[in-house]
């Protein structure tokens, strides 16, 4: 790596000899680059994630235990938690039915629908809240037809109950698991297909055996995004949710709450616990995935 | 990408066999129009009918009421606080977007994907946390509190920390696009120009951002709208003082709390035409410079 002119003796980069922090290169700027990346990180994210730690453990052990042992907090993490693993079930089924369709099929408007398909990316998630409650509150379009007043007799209450919740959480996650299943099924060789077909398998086991396990890992990502997206969502669920505590409270609710009641170690206990919670649950799927991938080989 | 393939698939096999002749590897076509049916009706139901109702409830009044919510004082000095914002914190994470991506493209280095992670953080961390972090550190109980408030200066509850808590949310946008979009380029362009003797500054200007261009639009556009949408952190730093610190989505959740819902949908409709150009915009890129794009979409 000497210089392109001057003297030939001079090394730019000195070739150190065992163990150095980056590979030698040519291309100028990676103190600068590196140390702009590192500092702009730890001043808005590093720095005041540690203080949400200090914060928490400010608290003796056995207040932090109280205080996650209470029943408001433990329905508020089990409804927050269990209502985003519904919605991203209901995501996968929906998203790999739209995926495969988008990438399968020709009919008209397939563009617009695979456009329409990130609309929960671009519109803010206060926009969305206020819609699905109005389209779901008892006089609303779809609250009114599934109300007990409604021409179908249902006498289904949707906004203000913990099913509101899953409505709002299951058009948060939409994107994610099409949007991770459909460059795998664009580049799947039908090869793969044909192959099936000779050896006599019928479209359905063809479907079950052959490709739907190539897409298993793409689906265990997919469901994991919209999963940990859904946990921590706020502003599209608090319009359509009831926020009774003990019903239909999420847990980054009851976070404000404790916020605004100046409980502010509290508030980080609970924010630290769903943190946990959502790193263990993560951990558990990349372990699935890791097996998958063992059992169906690597995608 | 469908086309394409069916075309390669076709002139494998010349006889045509007739149309209604299912091939081993389609499905029915029953099947093919149900699954078809089922996406059409999920996407519909669950994405397009909450943002018609947005339009439909915000013109329920008439186009004269539509009109008169933008002269509200409030809703003016929301809409130029959402522009402000944003005005600021795409262009900071723009610039370490692309510091990012050039740091861990171009060169190799110990701990690598580790910054990486690290750089992703901000996307698994529930909004509000991602709020409440910025009152634990510089609100009137943490260590720095006091002396912010000797010298009057205002970060938490006034404009700085909404900036603050948007950069947080939106860090990730930018540099996530471009990191896989430099490393699929690889370092070949920047070598080339470095050895016929340009400088670095040079190099980045003349060979990097033409080759990245439309990656970096695409990422801003992500990035702009999220920042333009963003509920829930702000809503955890905002003295939701009318007029002065709300942001778009604030106000929409002021005037629906107060079922002022033609207000709130007004400006809601404001921000769900924002998503509908975003998402044009988008198409538009990854159907014109889908090759210059990253490799998959993700987000």
């Amino acid at each position: 790596m000497t210089r392109p002119s001057g003297n030939a003796t001079t090394l730019r980069h000195p070739v150190r000899a065992g163990w150095s922090f980056a590979a030698p290169s040519v291309i100028p700027g990676f103190g600068l680059t590196l140390g702009y990346t590192v500092t702009y990180l730890s001043l808005i994210v590093l720095i005041p994630l540690a203080a949400l730690f200090l914060k928490a453990f400010t608290l003796p052990l056995d207040q932090i235990v109280k205080l996650l042992s209470a029943p408001r907090t433990i329905h508020a993490l089990q409804l927050s938690f269990g209502s985003s693993f519904i919605a991203a079930l209901v995501n996968v089924v929906f998203g790999v039915i739209i995926a495969w369709v988008l990438v399968r099929y020709r009919f008209p408007g397939k563009r617009l629908l695979d456009a329409i398909v990130d609309l929960p990316f671009a519109l803010p998630t206060a926009v969305a809240g206020i819609a699905l409650s109005s389209l779901y509150a008892p006089k609303g379009w779809i609250g009114w037809l599934v109300s007990a007043n409604g021409p179908l007799h249902l006498g289904w209450k949707i906004a203000y109950t913990p099913t509101g919740i899953v409505i709002a959480l299951i058009f948060i996650g939409v994107p994610f698991v099409v949007r991770t299943v459909q460059p795998i099924l664009e580049e799947f060789e039908q090869e793969l297909e044909e192959a099936a077909a000779t050896l006599g398998a019928n479209r359905w086991q063809t479907i079950t055996r052959v490709i739907l396990p190539r897409l298993m890992p793409a689906i265990v990502t997919g469901f994991s995004l919209a999963f940990a997206r859904a946990v921590g969502e706020y502003g599209s669920v608090i319009f359509i949710a009831g926020n009774l505590p003990n019903d239909s409270e999420i847990a980054p609710l009851l976070i404000i709450i404790k916020l605004e009641e100046f409980d502010q170690a509290g508030a980080s206990v609970i924010a630290i616990a769903m943190l946990m919670i959502s790193f263990l649950m993560l951990l558990v799927i990349n372990l699935v995935q890791g097996w998958s991938r063992r059992r169906f080989g690597d995608v | 990408m469908f086309e394409a393939e069916t075309s390669v698939y076709d002139s494998r096999r010349p006889p045509q066999p007739p149309e209604h002749h299912t091939r081993p590897t389609t499905e029915r076509r029953w099947i093919k129009w149900l699954l078809i049916g089922m996406a059409v009706t999920f996407m519909l139901l669950v994405l397009v009918l909450p943002l018609v109702l947005v339009f439909v409830e915000a013109f329920r009044k008439g186009t004269e009421v539509y009109f008169k919510s933008f002269t509200d004082r409030s809703a003016i000095a929301a809409i130029q606080l959402t522009l402000l914002v944003a005005a600021i914190a795409v262009p900071m994470n723009l610039i370490f977007g692309v510091a990012a991506s050039w740091c861990v493209a171009r060169y190799d280095f110990k701990g690598k994907s580790f910054l990486i992670t690290l750089i992703d953080l901000p996307f698994s961390i529930s909004p509000v946390v991602s709020g409440m972090v910025y009152v634990l550190l510089f609100g009137a109980q943490s260590a720095i509190g006091p002396f912010l408030k000797a010298y009057d200066i205002e970060i938490v509850f006034a404009v700085p920390g909404i900036v603050l808590a948007t950069m947080f949310v939106t860090f990730p946008f930018i540099a996530r696009e471009l990191i896989p979009l430099m490393q699929s380029q690889g370092n070949g362009d920047e070598e080339a120009a470095i050895s016929l003797g340009a400088t670095g500054w040079q190099t980045f200007w003349r060979v990097t951002v033409p080759n990245i261009k439309w990656g970096l639009l695409y990422g801003v556009l992500l990035c702009n709208a999220r920042a333009m949408g963003e509920f829930g952190a702000v809503s955890v730093l905002s003295g939701h003082i009318r007029g002065k610190t709300n942001t778009m989505p604030l106000h929409i959740e002021i005037l629906y709390n107060e079922y002022n819902f033609a207000g709130a949908f007004a400006v809601a409709s404001l921000l769900a035409m924002l998503a509908l150009v975003t998402l044009l915009l988008k198409t538009l890129l990854e159907f014109r410079y889908g090759d210059e794009l990253a490799g998959t979409r993700r987000h």
